[in-house]
């Protein structure tokens, strides 16, 4: 049967170009692969091979020719005893234009995303407001540091499938001494020191999580993470919707993130807002213990990536924790630390002592602060975030990195298009400043964030 | 062309050589279809075709077993045909459909399949390394003897996780046979432009890594060779490194003139060295079949591949709602 051969597209964005130079004439056999023209591009010449063989009964397209359509036919391949008249008009190419595309989309209730917001506007929301564990649970004093180990131990001891990975984390017993004691429990089959090599094992641990196992992968500073940041973004986060849902990478990155005491610019770095930004990651970024210990056991249970973002200056630091054989606490679920009802201070991870310290001296001039732990990043408590505002009509937020993209700025963006007619006043963003991480003390504490600037800010958004 | 090689004689069994032709055939009458199918603007985006390295991933799974893992780079068609994947699905990825091994969410580059043990499909030069020793770490962890297959190419060998993954695989002795296809260009820059050393396999020893070169371009030889870097790995002395001297005769992707090599230079690997010539003249200088028996092939592998490429014209685009699922398990 004759086939009529069609101008072909060369590149991604090709949409015509000039048949340069026919290498073949009427008459001539032409094999699978032979080179049969050249065709000029925007940005090159390049060879036009045959796919099928045959004869070529007639050349439409004379060389020299400019502007050919993709998908004009140039030729006609016939087989022998065939006349290039008898060709079928070639089937062509089908594919959808944006226009028709977009007509499957118009009765789609988007999610997610832009779009979705604006036609939410002021709704009723209500934030789920249950206890993270049940009323009159005893409770034992624990550090965040304790509270770490103890969720890794038990999801070790409950799945053996769950191992630990990173430097120094056996034999050394930890940098920051979080795995203190697990090599000896686990032994080196689970507690797995790795030379210093950030992207080879972070690589390794997403494979093996590919392949069944659930790492944890301890970044001893999420800094030295940026070498691996590809394995984290590119590998880890995307794979479940690049295979159609076929393949997930159930794994937890963690270790300590932002800034802890004179280590300079390139050991101080809050990452919590690059994460939070990466659809297909989870981001955990707790303050306390309990939510350390609660929020990681959920963290390794997660069958998807989980960022989890620590502290060192927070390891240290005792709270109270639920005495329970086994707790986790849900993502996406914020926790209110403190109930107010003239302004909403919102924060996370280490910007929680800020917030909560502002609060004490704000009661003490008169102020009543609603102070609201987002506790994880993505998936984010909304709705908690919506109710308080609502309720005090103002709100200043609180974090330590750094201002551009911050996710204060997220949240101002979600409660102005979704609460705009509950505000009294601006919302306000304290956030570190817009510098590298300074050696000096002084120069350091400014660079942070001070308890000061929290309680300006609320006084500002009240009008005090 | 055929009458100027003097192919050697073979102890391969009809059977053998029978399968070869026929898998590499189909490899490259898939990837001459995919290149049309491009042409015609029924596939977009980045499309990287595997001819004349066939013989490469043939040769290989000839050595492999059931569990055992394999992942590569973006030009992975040959490889999910090679391993058992259906060329429906992955023709109909190609063409960004739902009926695509990745629901059309994946494209060229990023295809997967848990029931045939093919981790992708990855576009990240290199990235594939690590994460094929990751495989290789959950089967020792997991206690079988798996072997995972880690593709990758000359381009690829001069990245730096590369060697970092070398160091942990010896360390810790992962049953993973690093499969280096030098096919003379990491896109238009040769090796000779690229790299120091005269081989990439003999930068394993600096690791402790056993490896070899080997003629990829003679499926006998790459089986030959994958058996006995396999049973290495098998018995626990893992890793292996060989690397395929092979040829890619087309572009680097399809938007790539390919002015960086002589024309004359393609025509003579494709006369003299042709994997699938090789095994033909095998085939009926051995007296195992003849001309017309590899002809009823030829059509066999030709109305297969069309049937893919209709499946894909005709399978639905991927309905709106498929946007929003697959980001979270």
């Amino acid at each position: 049967m004759a086939i009529q051969i069609l101008m072909p597209a060369l590149s991604p964005t090709m949409e015509e170009g000039t048949l340069a130079k026919w290498l073949v004439k009427e008459g001539d056999t032409v094999k699978s692969g032979q080179i049969m023209a050249e065709i000029e591009t925007d940005k090159a010449t390049m060879e036009f091979e045959a796919v099928d063989e045959g004869i070529v009964g007639k050349i439409l397209i004379a060389e020299g020719t400019a502007n050919v359509k993709v998908n004009t036919p140039i030729c006609v391949l016939v087989e022998e005893g065939e006349s290039a008249d008898d060709v079928k008009a070639a089937p062509a190419a089908k594919t959808l234009t944006n226009d028709e595309q977009a007509t499957d989309s118009k009765e789609e209730n988007l999610p997610r995303g832009k779009g979705s917001a604006a036609k939410s506007a002021p709704v009723a929301v209500k934030s789920n407001a249950s206890p993270d564990w049940p009323e009159g649970t005893p409770m034992k004093t624990m550090t965040v540091r304790e509270a770490l180990r103890e969720a890794m131990s038990e999801e070790m001891r409950a799945n053996d499938r769950v191992y630990l990975m990173g430097e120094e984390i056996g034999e050394y017993q930890g940098a920051y001494k979080i795995s203190q004691g697990m090599l000896d429990e686990f032994g080196p089959k689970r507690v797995v020191d790795t030379p210093i090599t950030e992207h080879g094992f972070a690589g390794i641990a997403v494979g093996s999580a590919f392949a069944g196992l659930n790492p944890i992968v301890e970044f001893m500073t999420f800094n030295f993470a940026l070498q691996a940041i590809d394995h984290l973004l590119n590998s880890a986060a995307k794979t479940l919707y690049m295979s159609g849902g076929q393949m997930g990478c159930p794994i937890v990155f963690r270790g300590a993130n932002g800034a802890a005491a004179r280590v300079g610019a390139q050991h101080s770095q809050c990452f919590a807002a690059w994460y939070a930004a990466v659809p297909g990651l989870k981001v955990v970024m707790p303050y306390s213990a309990a939510d350390a210990k609660g929020l990681l056991k959920q963290a390794i249970r997660d069958p998807n990536p989980v960022i989890f973002l620590e502290n060192e200056i927070m390891y240290g630091k005792s709270f109270e924790v639920p005495d329970l054989p086994d707790f986790t606490i849900p993502f996406g679920k914020a926790r209110i630390w403190r109930e107010g009802t003239d302004v909403t201070i919102i924060s996370f991870g280490i910007g929680m002592t800020y917030a909560l310290e502002a609060a004490d001296k704000l009661a003490e001039d008169g102020i009543s602060a609603e102070v609201i732990d987002l506790r994880t990043l993505r998936p984010l408590d909304y709705d908690t975030v919506l109710a308080s505002v609502m309720k005090t009509n103002r709100c200043v937020t609180v974090e330590e990195g750094w201002p551009v993209g911050a996710i204060g700025n997220h949240l101002s963006a979600t409660i102005m298009e979704r609460a705009f007619d509950y505000l009294d006043a601006p919302v306000i963003n304290c956030t570190g400043k817009d510098v590298p991480m300074p050696y000096a003390a002084g120069l350091e504490k400014h660079a942070l964030i001070t308890t000061a600037e929290v309680v300006e800010a609320v006084k500002s958004v009240c009008y005090r | 062309m055929a009458a100027e090689k003097k192919p050697t004689k073979s102890n391969t069994s009809k059977e053998d050589l029978m399968g070869f032709y026929r898998e590499m055939l189909m490899i490259r009458r898939f990837e001459e279809k995919a290149g049309q199918l491009y042409g015609m603007g029924l596939i977009g985006g980045f499309c990287h075709l595997y001819i004349g390295q066939e013989a490469v991933v043939v040769g290989i799974e000839a050595a492999t077993k059931e569990g055992d893992k394999r992942i590569t780079s973006y030009r992975d068609h040959g490889h999910m045909l090679a391993c058992g994947m259906d060329p429906k699905g992955v023709m109909a990825e190609l063409t960004g459909r739902e009926d695509g091994y990745s629901k059309g969410k994946g494209g060229s580059m990023h295809m997967f399949s848990k029931e045939k043990h093919f981790y992708g499909g990855h576009g990240i030069v290199g990235a594939q390394v690590p994460l094929g020793a990751g495989l290789a770490f959950a089967d020792k962890y997991l206690g079988n003897d798996n072997v995972s297959f880690t593709y990758f190419g000359d381009g690829a060998a001069n990245q730096g996780q590369v060697y970092e993954t070398y160091n942990m695989a010896e360390l810790w002795k992962l049953p993973i046979v690093f499969v280096i296809e030098n096919n003379g260009y990491a896109m238009g820059t040769s090796v000779k432009r690229s790299t120091h050393s005269k081989t990439l396999w003999e930068r394993g020893a600096a690791y402790g890594i056993k490896g070899e070169a080997v003629d990829g371009m003679d499926v006998l030889a790459v089986k030959a060779a994958a058996e006995k870097a396999v049973a290495v790995c098998r018995a626990g002395n893992g890793p292996y490194i060989l690397e395929m001297m092979t040829y890619r005769y087309r572009g680097h992707s399809m938007s790539d003139p390919a002015k960086y090599r002589t024309r004359e230079e393609v025509q003579k690997m494709k006369d003299e060295k042709d994997p699938i010539d090789h095994v033909r003249d095998l085939l009926v200088q051995g007296g195992h079949a003849s001309e017309d028996d590899l002809k009823v092939i030829d059509k066999e592998i030709k109305a297969t591949v069309n049937a893919a490429a209709e499946f894909a014209k005709d399978s639905p685009e991927p309905a709106l709602a498929e946007l929003w699922t697959d980001i979270y398990a």
